[in-house]
C-alpha cells in the first residue's frame, strides 16, 4: 500500500513526460521480481501454510501491477478480497484439516508426470509469447464499455459501468454468492454419528460404505484395482470374522 | 361360351379353396366327391367352349381374352390373358377330362387314408395349375401354371411324406423341375430382350427381329425346361422315383398332363421351331435317345410301377421326336392316345396294388386274371394299345410318328422302331408276369432276397386272396379304354372331323407334310404292326412261365444305366463339397472371422484407449496443457503462413 | 493490429503493454507447473489461483491498452467468482478429508479405466 502510494504521488510527477521513466521501469520490476519469486515460492513450498504466504506475496505483487496501470480500485479489491479474505480461507482450512504435514517433492509415484510437465509447460508459454509477437490478436472495438480516459476517477467508470452495462451479470453473481454460500454448508455439514467412528482408508471400503448407502455397487471397479495395499488388511479382517462366527454355532 | 373360358380354370381353384377351408370338415368320402365334381363341370364348360370354338371360322381359329393387366411395368405390359385355339382346347377336354375320371377313381383308392381331404386339395390345384399352362396367352401365365404343376406334384408325390424315399422323391422331382424353370425363364428374358414383349401372338409376328442364333437360343432353353418337365434325357430320373406317390397321382401328373406341358410348350412355340432347324433338330435326337433308353431300362424292372413310369418317359420321347420332325399333329395324336391308355395302364396297376394289399413287386404277382377279370380285361385293352397292336389307338398314333421320321430322319425311324419292339416287348412281359403264369403271391419270396432295391414296395406278411376293385375304381377303366380302343378313329375319319384338321389351323405352314405315297404307308404300317406283334408273342413267351430269367435282366438295365449314380459324382458330391467349404471355411472363418474379427478389434481398440484414463487428476490436467499447446501450435502455424 | 504497435501506444506513458503480457504468461505458466507437480490438493489448488491473477493481470492489461473499461469490469466479476469457487472447493476438500483423512490427490483414483 505504501508502495502504491508512494508511486502515485511520482507518477503524478513524471506524468507530464508522456513516455515511461525509470520510476515506472523500477516499480515495475520490483513488482515483477514480487510476483514471480512468490509464484516459484507457491510452487515449491513443502509446507502448505509456506505456500499461503507465499501466496499472499503474490497477491500483493499484481495489486502493485494493478495500480501500475491505473487500476487503484482494483488493486484494493485484489488485496481484500485475495489476500484477506480467500487465502484466509485457505489457511483456515490447512490448519483446520491439519494437513499442514511436509509433502515429500522429490517422489513422484505418476510416471512420466515430471519431465512431460516440464516439457509442456515450456511449450506453452514459448508459444504464447511467440503469439504475442506474431499473430494479430483481435482488437475488438474500442471503448465498448466506457473508454479509460483520466478525466474521472477509476472507481467511478468502474461503477458505472457495472451498474448501467453489467447490471445483469451482476444480479446474477450476487445469487452466485448465495448459491456458493449454500453450498458450503451443505458440504462441510457433519456426517450423521455413526460414520465418525470409522475413517476407512481404502477405495475399496469407501465404495462398500457408499453402496451400502446408496443402495448401488461401485465394487466392480475395486476388484480389478490391485493397487491398493491396505486392501489386503481389509479382506483378512472380513475373514477372521468370518471364523468367529463359524466357531460360534 | 366363350367368354366364360375362364370358368375352366375358376372351378377347379374353386374346389381347391372348398378344401382348404372344409375339406376336414367333409372328410373321407365326402371331400372326395366334392373334388370331383368340380372337375366334372369344369369338364363340362370346357365341353361347351369346344362346340364354341367349332363355329368359330377363319384361318386361325382363335379367341384370346386378357382377363386383367397383371404386369402394367413401362415395357413390359404382361397380361393375365387366356387363349383359345384348337391345340389348347385339345389339351383342356383331355386334362379336365382324365382328371375328373381319376377324381373318381381316387375316391376308392384313397378310402381309409389319414390325409384324404388334403389328397384332393392339391389334386384340385394341379388340375387348376395345368389348365392356366394350358390356356395362357403369354409366356408368363404360361410359366405360372409351369410352376404350379411342379409344386402340386412334389407336394403329391412326398404325399405320404413320413416315408423316408417318398419325401427324398419329392425333392428329386422339385428339383429337377426347377432346372427346368430356370431354362424356361431364360428363354423368357431372352425373348423379352429381343422381341419387347411375352405374348405369343406378339413373338410370333416378330420372329424376323429375333436373329436365327437367339431363335436357337431360345428354343434350347425352352427345351431344358421341356427335358425336366417331360422327362427327356438327361433330366428324366425324377419321374421313376415319383412312384413314390399314389398310384392316381401316378397316372394323373406322370402319365396324362403334366408331362405333356413340355410337349404342349413345344407345340405352342411352333413358329420357332419352324425358323431353327438347329433346334428341331437337336429336339428330335434328345427325343429318339430317351425313347430308346427308356425303353431298355423298362425292360428289366421289377416294379409295375417303375415299368409304366419309364414306359411314359419312353413314349414322351416318342412325342418329342415327332416334334423335333416336324410332325406336330402326330405328336398331339400321341399326346392324346397316350394319355388314355397310359392312364388307363396305371390305374389298372393301381388296381393290382389295392387288391394285392400293397404289393408291388412283379415277382410276386401272377394269374391274377382269374381273380380281377375287369382288371384284366381293361389293362389288355390298355396294353395292347400302348404295344402297337392294330386297330388300337397306339397302333395308329405310333405309325403317324414313325412314317413322320422315316420321311424327315431316316437313321431315327431305325431308333423309332427298334423302341416299339422293345415296347411291345416289356410290356407283355409285364402283363404275363402280373396276369398270367402261377399263382406266385401265394408263396412270396423271403424278403431278404430282394436287396437290389431296398426301398421297393412290398405287402406286409402274406398276401390273401386277390378281389376285384370297387365300381369306383373299374368304372374310369372302363371308359378309358374305350377310349383307348377306339381312340384311333381320331386320325382319319371324315377330313372335316379328324384331329390333323382339328389342329392343323395351330400349325399352318410349319407342319411336315411326309408327301409319302400311299404304298410307302401301307409298307411302313405293315412293319409297325409285325413289330408290335412279334414283341406281344415274345414277351409273353419268355414271361408267363418263368418270372426270373436274371440273363435278361441286366443289372445295367436295372439301375437305369447308372445315371443316378453318375449325376451323383459329378454334381452331387462337389455340391456338397462346395456346401461343406462354405459352411466350414467361408461362413464360420470368413463371415465369422470379419464379424467377429470387428468386435475384437473394437474391444481391443477400447482396451488400449483406457490406459488413458489413470483416474488421477493430474494427468487429465496434463492432458489439458497437452490440448493447450496443441492449440497454440495451430495458431501459430496459422499466423505464420498467413 | 499487432499487439507491439498496440503496447506501444503509450498507456499514459508508462511501460508497454506487452511485459505486462510477458509477465502474466510465465505467471500462468508457474501456476499450471504447479498443478501438474504438487500433489497436495490444498497447494494445487493455490496453484489454480496463481493461474486465474494472472488471467486478471491480462486483463487489465488489455483494458489499459484499448482504453476500454469491461477489462476491469471483467477482473471484477472473476475476483466475485474466484471467491465463490474458493468457498465451494475448500468446502468439497473438507468434505472428502472426513472420508478419507487424506488430502494428496494421488489417493483418489477410483475413475481408473
Amino acid at each position: 500500500m505504501m508502495a502504491a502510494a508512494v508511486h502515485g504521488v511520482l507518477l503524478a510527477a513524471a506524468t507530464a513526460t508522456g513516455h515511461a521513466s525509470a520510476v515506472d521501469w523500477g516499480t515495475f520490476g520490483v513488482a515483477a521480481a514480487i510476483v514471480l519469486s512468490g509464484a516459484i515460492g507457491v510452487v515449491i513450498a513443502r509446507n502448505p501454510v509456506h505456500g499461503a504466504l507465499m501466496l499472499v506475496m503474490t497477491l500483493f505483487g499484481i495489486a502493485v501491477l494493478f495500480v501500475l496501470q491505473r487500476d487503484d480500485f482494483l488493486a484494493a479489491v485484489q488485496v481484500i478480497v485475495y489476500a484477506g479474505a480467500i487465502v484466509v480461507l485457505f489457511l483456515f482450512v490447512i490448519m483446520f484439516l491439519g494437513v499442514d504435514r511436509e509433502e515429500n517433492i522429490a517422489a513422484e509415484p505418476l510416471r512420466g508426470q515430471r519431465p512431460l510437465a516440464v516439457a509442456l509447460v515450456a511449450l506453452g508459454v514459448t508459444g504464447l509469447l511467440l503469439l504475442g509477437e506474431v499473430s494479430k490478436w483481435a482488437t475488438g472495438a474500442p471503448s465498448v464499455a466506457g473508454s479509460t480516459d483520466s478525466s474521472t476517477s477509476n472507481v467511478a467508470q468502474l461503477g458505472t459501468s457495472v451498474y448501467t452495462t453489467y447490471l445483469f451479470p451482476f444480479e446474477i453473481t450476487s445469487a452466485l454468492l448465495v448459491i456458493a454460500v449454500v453450498g458450503a454448508v451443505a458440504l462441510a455439514r457433519r456426517p450423521p454419528m455413526a460414520d465418525l467412528s470409522r475413517v476407512p482408508a481404502t477405495d475399496q471400503q469407501i465404495a462398500a460404505a457408499a453402496g451400502g448407502d446408496n443402495g448401488d455397487s461401485e465394487g466392480d471397479d475395486d476388484r480389478a484395482a490391485p493397487d491398493d495395499a491396505a486392501s489386503g488388511t481389509g479382506d483378512t479382517t472380513a475373514e477372521t470374522e468370518d471364523a468367529h462366527q463359524e466357531l460360534t454355532p | 361360351m366363350l367368354h366364360v373360358t375362364y370358368l375352366i380354370i375358376l372351378l377347379p381353384l374353386v374346389g381347391f379353396a372348398v378344401q382348404v377351408l372344409f375339406g376336414r370338415r367333409l372328410g373321407d368320402p365326402l371331400a372326395g366327391v366334392v373334388a370331383t365334381l368340380f372337375v366334372a363341370a369344369s369338364f363340362v364348360v370346357s365341353v361347351g367352349v369346344f362346340i364354341n370354338l367349332l363355329s368359330v371360322h377363319g384361318s386361325v381359329r382363335s379367341f384370346n381374352q386378357n382377363l386383367w393387366t397383371w404386369i402394367p411395368v413401362g415395357g413390359l405390359q404382361v397380361h393375365a390373358g387366356l387363349y383359345v385355339d384348337p391345340l389348347s382346347m385339345t389339351m383342356v377336354l383331355f386334362v379336365t377330362g382324365i382328371s375328373a375320371l381319376i377324381h373318381l377313381y381316387s375316391i376308392g383308392y384313397m378310402k381309409g387314408d389319414r390325409d384324404y381331404p388334403k389328397f384332393f386339395l392339391y389334386m384340385n390345384l394341379f388340375v387348376a395349375s395345368m389348365l392356366i399352362l394350358v390356356l395362357g396367352n403369354n409366356l408368363l401365365v404360361t410359366y405360372v401354371g409351369w410352376e404350379g404343376v411342379g409344386t402340386c406334384s412334389y407336394l403329391l408325390v412326398a404325399f405320404w411324406f413320413t416315408r423316408e424315399s417318398a419325401a427324398a422323391a419329392g425333392k428329386k422331382a422339385f428339383i429337377y423341375n426347377r432346372i427346368g424353370d430356370a431354362g424356361f425363364i431364360a428363354a423368357v428374358f431372352l425373348t423379352f430382350d429381343k422381341v419387347g414383349s411375352v405374348d405369343y401372338s406378339t413373338i410370333f409376328a416378330n420372329i424376323g427381329k429375333i436373329g436365327p442364333g437367339n431363335v436357337t437360343a431360345i428354343c434350347l432353353l425352352l427345351l431344358v425346361g421341356v427335358a425336366a418337365k417331360s422327362a427327356q434325357i438327361p433330366l428324366f430320373p425324377w419321374l421313376a422315383d415319383a412312384m413314390e406317390g399314389p398310384t392316381p397321382v401316378s397316372a394323373l401328373i406322370h402319365a396324362a398332363t403334366m408331362v405333356t406341358a413340355g410337349v404342349y410348350l413345344l407345340c405352342r412355340i411352333n413358329p420357332l421351331l419352324h425358323a431353327s432347324p438347329d433346334a428341331a433338330w437337336t429336339v428330335a435326337i434328345i427325343g429318339a435317345a430317351t425313347a430308346f433308353i427308356a425303353a431298355t431300362i423298362a425292360c428289366a424292372q421289377d416294379d409295375i410301377k417303375k415299368v409304366l413310369a419309364y414306359s411314359t418317359i419312353s413314349q414322351l420321347g416318342y412325342m418329342v421326336l415327332a416334334i423335333g420332325s416336324g410332325a406336330y399333329e402326330a405328336a398331339i395324336f400321341l399326346m392324346v392316345a397316350h394319355a388314355f391308355f397310359k392312364g388307363l395302364l396305371f390305374l389298372g396297376a393301381g388296381s393290382v396294388i389295392h387288391g394285392l394289399h400293397d404289393e408291388q413287386d412283379l415277382k410276386r404277382m401272377g394269374n391274377l386274371r382269374a381273380y380281377m377279370p375287369i382288371t384284366f380285361v381293361t389293362f389288355g385293352v390298355g396294353w395292347l394299345a400302348i404295344a402297337g397292336v392294330p386297330p388300337l389307338s397306339g397302333f395308329w398314333a405310333k405309325g403317324d410318328i414313325l412314317e413322320n421320321t422315316w420321311a424327315a430322319h431316316p437313321a431315327l425311324w431305325a431308333v423309332g422302331i427298334t423302341t416299339a419292339l422293345l415296347t411291345a416287348y416289356y410290356m407283355s412281359r409285364l402283363t404275363g408276369m402280373a396276369f398270367f403264369g402261377k399263382d406266385r403271391w401265394k408263396n412270396p419270396v423271403p424278403m431278404d432276397a430282394d436287396t437290389d432295391f431296398p426301398d421297393s414296395h412290398h405287402a406286409e406278411g402274406p398276401i390273401p386272396e386277390p378281389h376285384e376293385s370297387k365300381w369306383v375304381m373299374t368304372l374310369p377303366l372302363i371308359v378309358l379304354a374305350i377310349l383307348a380302343a377306339v381312340g384311333g378313329v381320331m386320325a382319319f375319319a371324315t377330313p372335316h372331323l379328324s384331329l390333323a384338321h382339328w389342329v392343323d389351323p395351330v400349325f399352318g405352314g410349319n407342319l411336315y407334310n411326309d408327301h409319302e405315297s400311299t404304298s410307302t404307308l401301307w409298307k411302313l404300317g405293315t412293319v409297325d404292326g409285325v413289330v408290335a406283334v412279334m414283341g406281344v408273342i415274345i414277351g409273353l413267351r419268355l414271361w408267363v412261365t418263368r418270372a426270373d430269367r436274371p440273363k435278361l435282366e441286366w443289372s445295367f438295365l436295372r439301375h437305369s444305366w447308372y445315371i443316378n449314380q453318375l449325376f451323383d459324382a459329378v454334381i452331387g458330391r462337389p455340391g456338397t463339397q462346395l456346401a461343406e467349404f462354405s459352411s466350414t471355411v467361408v461362413e464360420d472363418k470368413v463371415i465369422d472371422g470379419a464379424v467377429n474379427g470387428t468386435a475384437t478389434l473394437v474391444r481391443r481398440t477400447g482396451t488400449q484407449l483406457k490406459r488413458v484414463q489413470t483416474g488421477y487428476v493430474r494427468n487429465y490436467a496434463l492432458w489439458i496443457v497437452v490440448g493447450v499447446v496443441i492449440l497454440f501450435g495451430f495458431m501459430l502455424t496459422r499466423a505464420w503462413w498467413s | 493490429m499487432n499487439s507491439m504497435t498496440a503496447a506501444t501506444t503509450a498507456i499514459n506513458g508508462n511501460i508497454s503493454g506487452q511485459w505486462y503480457l510477458a509477465l502474466a504468461a510465465v505467471l500462468f505458466a508457474i501456476g499450471a507447473f504447479g498443478l501438474l507437480i504438487r500433489r497436495n490438493v490444498l497447494v494445487m489448488f493455490m496453484c489454480v489461483e496463481l493461474m486465474l491473477n494472472a488471467a486478471n493481470l491480462t486483463f487489465v492489461t488489455f483494458a489499459n491498452m484499448l482504453h476500454d473499461i469491461g477489462g476491469q469490469v471483467l477482473v471484477f466479476f472473476v475476483l466475485v467468482v474466484a471467491a465463490a469457487e474458493v468457498v465451494v472447493g475448500l468446502g468439497i476438500v473438507v468434505a472428502i478429508f472426513r472420508r478419507r483423512a487424506s488430502a494428496t490427490a494421488d489417493d483418489f483414483h477410483l475413475m481408473k479405466g
